[in-house]
């Protein structure tokens, strides 16, 4: 379901755009290979939203691009309202503090421990005082429902799970209004999955997030996100509820819901939703 | 950031009221918090704080304010937050519990810096480890090469090949040149001397024998361990991060067979012959100065050198090429295989490769030079 909250946080001044990503006519090649061929997609404030499609379909490609990491060969990006085309620097700069990234193997570096890492955007862009950031990136981690030994640890020392809440937990820092989520729930048991998609949620309840999710996960799929893109041919097959996308007759939605995996999802959400139906009745 | 945003400020407008107004976010709020206004308030009585010029509020901003009411309250009165936007309120609260939890179970305090007497204890201990594992490192490699000598069929001749291009052909030029130009150093720091006491002939003698007992052979391993060694620690490093060496191990294959044995039976037989390279170049530059410097023509020149250089001179240096070989393979495999983690260690560990094997190539040099004198070669 949409979910259109206000954020919480930040900039009442603003006035609310109805898009936090406009994309449209967007193309990509490779040489001769065309990875996106007329890309139309908007992502609406406060939504969670899904980019799915198989292995080469352009998905972290598309990422790349809305994140400042790669240039479309035509079509126009807007992100938090901002044309992506012909950036300038500071705007660049400023663009980048209002989103926050998390890499598909965390992307934390290496050489400084999991607290250096979720407090270095606030010690690089801000004027807190190092306490401060200390206390903060310590409640960030906390957010992620990371215990506080973790923050003196290194990238290296840490198990998958606790890489991906590390990584999201330094995405946060700087108190975001979009997220980007790269396969989130990808090499996780279900528990942590699970736990993942329920931090997710907490954290739009709390900062009034919009979030883009690239997965394959099914189950993120039908419990987490409110609208689901299917990529495929280069082009946005659908956009829709995940509920409605299970109607669509469309093929190459189709292979996402045709599968055992599919629909035992699916059997899981009509699951879920009786119980849920249950509970309120009683 | 928005640069339009007002930083974040703390007015008091008559006593016993705050007014709160401004960006209190990361970039809006400089330093420990905004500036308090003076006098402070008074400590009792009842404190109203105006929340309605706050214009935004993220989680450092929420952080500041509530550490920032904490105190208030600490110091005694009741303080009330009027007119804060409703949107902020989950934020607020959110870092209300959060410094509620910190404060009921304080961060553990960092591990102690160790105090000297530990840390030498530690890293003598560690530095024990690590010989102790080189040595099992040199026995396995040692292992696998006595199974593939008893077994020539499994010698891997493509890796050897390439190995040998790599270490070998593709070092002449800087091999070369740098030997040249100390060839060239040697005679020049030389002629001075040489020259006080009319002894110019003498140059050959001294070319020839530093070159081909002491310089070449070191120059080259040196050399040698800065390019190849460095090349083996990373290479063998960046594979055991992808787990690469752990995918051969599980599909039974022996890594110090396929990664190791190959370039040290390339280093070991290419060596020597950079050695000789190095010789040649490195008399052929001591040459040139000596005619240039010193008058002394090249058919004399060649003619002293074939009297005061026996065969045994360049043997004694040609023998220490393998040994040195042998360190610089082992030495950057076996940090290459100790890398652990991330990019990180790999530089680490190239960097650890480098020094070590130079190390012990001096090492080895000063020992070969201590034998040689007792055995009067």
């Amino acid at each position: 379901m949409p979910c259109f909250q206000l954020p919480s946080v930040h900039w009442i001044f603003e006035v609310e755009a109805p898009a936090v990503i406009e994309i449209s006519g967007l193309t990509t090649r490779f040489g001769e290979h065309v990875v996106h061929a007329g890309i139309e997609l908007a992502v609406r404030r406060g939504e969670i939203f899904a980019l799915v499609g198989g292995s080469g379909s352009g998905k972290s490609t598309l990422l790349r691009e809305m994140i400042l990491l790669q240039q479309p060969d035509a079509g126009t990006i807007k992100v938090l309202g901002v044309s992506l085309e012909n950036i300038s620097d500071p705007e660049a700069l400023a663009l980048r503090r209002r989103w926050g990234v998390m890499f598909q193997h965390g992307g934390l570096f290496g050489a400084l421990t999991v607290s250096e890492n979720i407090g270095l955007p606030l010690r690089e862009h801000s004027r807190l005082a190092d306490h401060l950031i200390d206390e903060i990136a310590a409640w960030k981690l906390a957010m992620t429902g990371l215990p506080p030994e973790v923050g003196r640890m290194y990238p290296a020392e840490l198990s998958g799970g606790m890489l991906k809440r590390a990584s999201l937990a330094r995405a946060l820092a700087l108190d975001p209004e979009l997220l980007f989520l790269d396969e989130p729930t990808a090499g996780l048991d279900p528990q942590s999955a699970d736990e993942v998609d329920q931090l997710v949620l907490e954290l739009r309840e709390l900062f009034g997030l919009s979030v883009v999710i690239i997965t394959h996960d099914l189950d993120l799929l039908w419990q987490v996100a409110d609208r689901v893109g299917v990529l495929g041919s280069g082009r946005v097959q659908g956009i829709a509820a995940m509920s409605e996308l299970a109607d669509s007759t469309n093929p190459e939605i189709r292979k996402y819901f045709d599968g055992p995996r599919g629909r035992a999802a699916q059997a899981q959400d009509v699951r879920l939703a009786e119980a849920g139906a249950a509970w309120k009745t009683r | 950031m928005r640069p339009n945003l007002p930083i974040a400020k703390i007015a008091q407008p008559q006593p016993g009221e705050l007014a709160l107004s401004g960006a209190w976010t990361a970039f809006g709020i400089v330093g420990s918090e905004p500036p308090l206004p003076t006098p402070l308030p008074a400590a009792a009585g009842a404190l109203r704080i105006d929340a309605v010029g706050i214009a935004g509020l993220d989680s450092a901003g929420a952080w500041v304010l509530e550490t920032f009411l904490d105190r208030l309250r600490a110091a005694g009165g009741s303080v009330e937050i009027h007119d804060l936007r409703p949107e902020f309120g989950r934020l607020l609260d959110s870092a209300r519990q959060r410094l509620e939890v910190s404060a009921a179970n304080p961060t553990p305090p960092a591990a102690p810096v160790l105090s000297p007497a530990a840390a030498v204890g530690q890293g003598s201990v560690a530095a024990l480890e690590q010989g102790r594992a080189l040595l099992a490192f040199v026995g396995e490699t040692a292992l696998a090469l006595a199974a593939c000598l008893a077994h020539p069929g499994r010698i891997r001749w493509r890796p050897i090949l390439f190995n040998i291009r790599s270490a070998g052909v593709d070092a002449l030029p800087i091999v070369g040149l740098l030997s040249f130009l100390l060839g060239i150093v040697v005679a020049y720091q030389g002629a001075d001397q040489l020259r006080q006491y009319g002894a110019n002939i003498f140059v050959a003698d001294l070319v020839g024998l530093s070159m081909l007992r002491e310089f070449a052979p070191l120059m080259t391993a040196i050399i040698i361990a800065g390019r190849s060694g460095s090349a083996y620690a990373a290479q063998i490093g960046s594979m055991a991060v992808s787990e690469e060496i752990d995918a051969m191990r599980t599909l039974g294959l022996v890594p110090q067979e396929i990664l190791v044995l190959p370039k040290l039976l390339a280093l070991v037989l290419v060596l020597p012959l950079l050695t000789v390279f190095a010789d040649v170049l490195g008399v052929l530059g001591g040459m040139l100065m000596a005619h240039a410097r010193l008058d002394v023509g090249y058919a004399e020149f060649l003619e002293r050198f074939l009297k005061a250089v026996s065969l045994t001179a360049l043997l004694t240096g040609l023998g220490k090429a393998p040994v040195f070989a042998m360190i610089i393979v082992v030495i950057g495999c076996f940090q290459g295989f100790r890398t652990v983690g991330g990019a990180d260690s790999v530089g680490r560990q190239t960097t650890r490769s480098v020094v070590h094997s130079i190390f012990l190539v001096i090492v080895a040099d000063a020992l070969f030079s201590v034998a040689f004198s007792a055995l009067d070669l």
